[in-house]
């Protein structure tokens, strides 16, 4: 895939017509370096990006360490541990919270089920909604085994990345 | 093995003088010690001639859905006809599936479930399998989702040898349910699902039998759609017959019989390839619940419970490309119509990973083949009970395989593949079920609409989710025409059919919407008639990156309209539902009922009551903040989203002036709307340790309803691992109990 086309799919910018092409094509090998040379571009990080893990989240090699880090820059921590634990929470858990989001009758009673809204506590852009019944463990959605897919794709670990 | 054949008292008709049991053993050891179908070393077929290799796998597939189109036309009921609700596949003689049509491909597995029962319960012996036999299957715990779904299955012998199964599946509007319609809720056990086919020999010489079908015209309530699409199954599977004929005169026996087999091989390759192309290793999680508030509604004494299924999915790819799906931690079946057997639960991941992995390879059991997978036993999705109730599994099978989507759609998002995410899909239900009787005649009209195959599917990471048609069991559906439904449920026309606000989940990339209808009865006795969907008292799953889950149903109808007389005199009538507006009451008056509760069990129903129903969008996915403005105003005009719910979840300001109908967007009022939606997200939300704290008050103090600790509590019981879980998440001491 050439670069510009990435920066376009990244940016929801190929209608539909381009972008069934693309599907109904033979996947390009190196759509993980494409992609990853446009993020790393864009966030301008002098750490190396190692993968993106959500729409606003990617793991970054900090030092010794792999983090979790929004772009806008607020760091969640250890990628090993769960994002999450490190976001701003709130939940949807009675009517009138749910009402201010779905039409009247049209969403879950809120003793059975709430909405968990996790944000960005630096830039609060929603980064992940769950739907679970109150007292539900908040779930790990997310474990990337790095190595293993850099070793897949034979590419080097950034040089500063080896744990 | 010397049972078999001390048994058979004559020539086995598997290969090279082996009994089919024989076939299957030597087949599931050489997987076990190879790791490869039948041991396949090298794809010797495809390395010594690939053009004949590709050619003959087109001309299976190409046989397959010629088959589908042709046997469709040949026989079917309206349901198989208007939507294609159907599929045939071609399978070898231990059960394999090698090529397949298109259609309602969930059930090519389950199909060769229920071959694969044949061969080890030893058909062979008895009642035998012999050229010209027909074999029917419509048991759920052998190889089936419902009862409603027959599979009709053909031997296809080459001289004495059994060289394949030709086989078809057709989904019926009536199986004799203690209900009528094709997904009951209402049976709590084996004894009210209807009619059951345990792997019958239906039909010899190529003749079905007149005691069979005498039988089966009696066992379900709209018999001449029975026999329509027993032919039609039939008919579909002698085409594969004969194709597979022709194939061998054309290529010899030889070349058929590795063929067969290299190609699932070849499938599972394939599928293994696209893990390591797409996805990436590593551990991934996703959650759906259903919630079945049945306390007051069930009918019976022991349905008589709310409830909650828990279906956790958790996949783990290893290094070694090693794809293990389990779902450890589900909860448990139960007196209800929901309950579903390990087979359809393997039908639904293969076909989903079809959909989403191998759309352009190989599709057959070679997928199925590719991945290991854990339903525990006991559980709902594995149920081991023979005696439950299984009309019904899709309410809980649908809802957990949206976990699927997700799982995957985070690991092909990372390999920068954003084309392919797939963060859900609509729940296919809630049009009409039931049937009713003409006032004119007396005769039964059936009511089991299959637009339900066109709800909305969930938002890609770089487009809009297709709105109003998708359904994850048969990838090419759509809704059909509305003039053949009322064809079939002739007593109850269509007052409107048209796009629901508010119905596509919320995100960046929206979900597909969904859309609603309103239904009138019309010269009818009475009628018996429900809807059911699974997300009312709970969402059906999630979105993703921030994308919301979509709507869930709700119930509507009026009782004794007054919908002649507005018609009579010309006045308006309602479209749709808005619930905020009241026009339905007010335009339809009459006995209005409105419940949150997505099922709603049968009801005797007379001439001008209206019912309306909502089929489901699909869920968002990223910030709905960041779904560009104009976008936004571009749903509003195609009645994708209310100005309401555009300004409070969307935070865009549009304005229309008076008499137009195009909104316009407001860039200087959107912005503000905007930041003041971020303000309150920073004003409203918690640090995650006072969240914590307050969730595990909650647990701690009992504070969580009935059907909720009940849920932990199955869940708990059936799982130690996930009970442990449940408890260090939650810092709750050993043997603590919700």
């Amino acid at each position: 895939m050439e670069r510009r086309t990435a920066k376009d799919l990244i940016d929801g910018q190929l209608s539909w017509p381009q972008l069934k092409e693309i599907i109904s094509h033979p996947k390009d090998p190196d759509r993980f370096q494409v992609v990853m040379d446009v993020l790393r571009e864009r966030l301008g990080w002098q750490e190396p990006v190692l993968l993106p893990l959500a729409e606003h989240l990617y793991i970054v090699q900090k030092g010794t360490q792999r983090v979790v880090r929004c772009d806008c820059g607020y760091e969640f921590g250890d990628c090993r541990e769960n994002w999450k634990t490190k976001a701003r929470v709130f939940v949807r858990n009675d009517e009138s919270l749910l009402r201010e989001i779905y039409p009247q009758m049209m969403h879950c009673d809120p003793q059975w089920m709430e909405l968990r809204e996790f944000y960005c506590p630096g830039c609060f852009t929603l980064l992940e909604v769950e739907a679970v019944p109150p007292g539900y463990p908040v779930l790990f959605d997310f474990q990337p085994d790095i190595d293993g897919l850099y070793e897949w794709l034979g590419l080097p670990l950034p040089s500063s990345a080896s744990e | 093995m010397d049972v078999a054949k001390r048994d058979v008292g004559r020539t086995p008709i598997g290969w090279d003088g082996k009994t089919l049991l024989e076939m299957m053993e030597e087949s599931e050891r050489l997987f076990q010690e190879t790791g490869r179908y039948q041991g396949i070393d090298r794809l010797e077929l495809k390395e010594e001639d690939h053009f004949r290799y590709e050619r003959a796998f087109a001309k299976l597939r190409g046989a397959l859905v010629a088959a589908r189109e042709t046997a469709l036309h040949i026989s079917a009921s309206p349901i198989v006809r208007n939507i294609g609700e159907l599929c045939f596949a071609l399978y070898t003689p231990e059960g394999d599936s090698v090529a397949v049509s298109t259609g309602i491909m969930v059930h090519v597995h389950t199909m060769s479930e229920a071959l694969k029962w044949m061969v080890r319960n030893n058909y062979e012996r008895d009642p035998g399998i012999r050229p010209g036999d027909i074999f029917t299957s419509n048991d759920p715990d052998v190889g089936n989702v419902h009862t409603a779904d027959v599979h009709t299955m053909v031997p296809v012998f080459w001289e004495d040898e059994l060289v394949g199964w030709a086989s078809g599946v057709t989904h019926q509007v009536d199986i004799g349910a203690n209900t009528p319609g094709h997904d009951p809720i209402t049976p709590t056990s084996r004894f009210e699902d209807g009619f059951h086919l345990t792997c019958e020999r239906i039909g010899e010489d190529e003749h079905i039998r007149q005691d069979h079908r005498l039988r089966s015209q009696r066992a379900v309530r709209s018999p001449l759609y029975w026999d329509l699409d027993e032919k039609c199954r039939t008919a579909g599977a002698y085409l594969i017959r004969d194709a597979v004929h022709r194939f061998i005169a054309e290529e010899g026996i030889d070349y058929y019989k590795r063929f067969t087999r290299e190609v699932v091989e070849e499938g599972r390759r394939i599928f293994m390839a696209r893990v390591r192309e797409r996805l990436l290793p590593g551990r991934y999680r996703a959650v759906t619940f259903v919630g079945i508030p049945f306390k007051e509604e069930a009918w019976q004494p022991r349905a008589r419970k709310d409830f909650i299924c828990h279906a956790p999915m958790e996949i783990v790819i290893g290094r070694d490309g090693d794809f293990f799906l389990t779902m450890e931690g589900a909860s448990e079946p139960g007196f209800h119509a929901f309950n579903c057997a390990e087979g359809p639960m393997q039908g639904a991941i293969w076909v989903l990973l079809s959909q989403m992995l191998v759309y352009d390879g190989k599709v057959n059991d070679g997928s199925y083949l590719a991945l290991r997978h854990y339903f525990p036993p006991g559980s709902w999705c594995n149920a081991l009970d023979p005696q439950l109730s299984y009309s019904t599994p899709w309410a809980f099978l649908i809802p957990a395989f949206t976990g699927l989507t997700r799982c995957l759609s985070r690991a092909l998002f990372a390999r920068g593949y954003r084309e392919e995410v797939v963060c859900g899909y609509g729940f296919t239900g809630d049009a009409i079920q039931g049937g009713g009787t003409l006032a004119f005649n007396g005769e039964y009209w059936p009511a089991a609409n299959f637009e339900i195959s066109a709800v909305g599917l969930g938002a890609s990471a770089v487009h809009d989710g297709l709105d109003w048609g998708y359904a994850m069991w048969n990838p090419e559906s759509d809704q059909g025409d509305a003039e053949l439904w009322e064809l079939l449920e002739i007593g109850i026309p269509y007052l409107a059919r048209r796009v629901k606000e508010d119905t596509a989940g919320y995100g960046k990339y929206r979900g597909g919407s969904g859309w609603e209808a309103l239904r009138l009865l019309v010269g009818n006795r009475d009628a018996e008639l429900y809807m059911a969907r699974a997300d009312g008292v709970t969402f059906m799953g999630s979105g993703i990156f921030g994308g919301y889950p979509q709507a869930t149903a709700y119930r509507l109808w009026s009782r004794g309209s007054e919908i002649m007389d507005r018609v009579s005199k010309g006045q308006p009538y309602p479209l749709g539902d808005d619930p905020d507006s009241g026009e339905f009451e007010e335009l339809l008056r009459g006995e209005v009922t409105r419940r949150t509760t997505a099922m709603m069990m049968p009801e005797i129903f007379h001439d001008r009551d209206v019912l309306h129903y909502v089929l489901s969008g699909g869920p968002g996915c990223g910030d709905p903040l960041e779904r560009p403005a104009q976008r936004v105003v571009d749903d509003m005009n195609e009645g994708i989203f209310s100005e309401r719910i555009a300004a409070d979840v969307l935070g865009v300001v549009a304005s229309r002036a008076e008499g137009q109908e195009k909104w316009t967007l407001d860039e200087e009022a959107t912005d503000a709307r905007r930041q003041e939606i971020r303000r309150l997200r920073a004003e409203r939300s918690l640090p995650f340790d006072d969240f914590w704290q307050q969730e595990r008050q909650r647990i701690e103090q009992g504070q969580l309803v009935e059907p909720v600790r009940g849920m932990l509590r199955e869940s708990m019981g059936l799982s130690q691992t996930w009970a442990q879980e449940f408890r260090a998440f939650w810092k709750l001491p050993e043997g603590f109990q919700p």
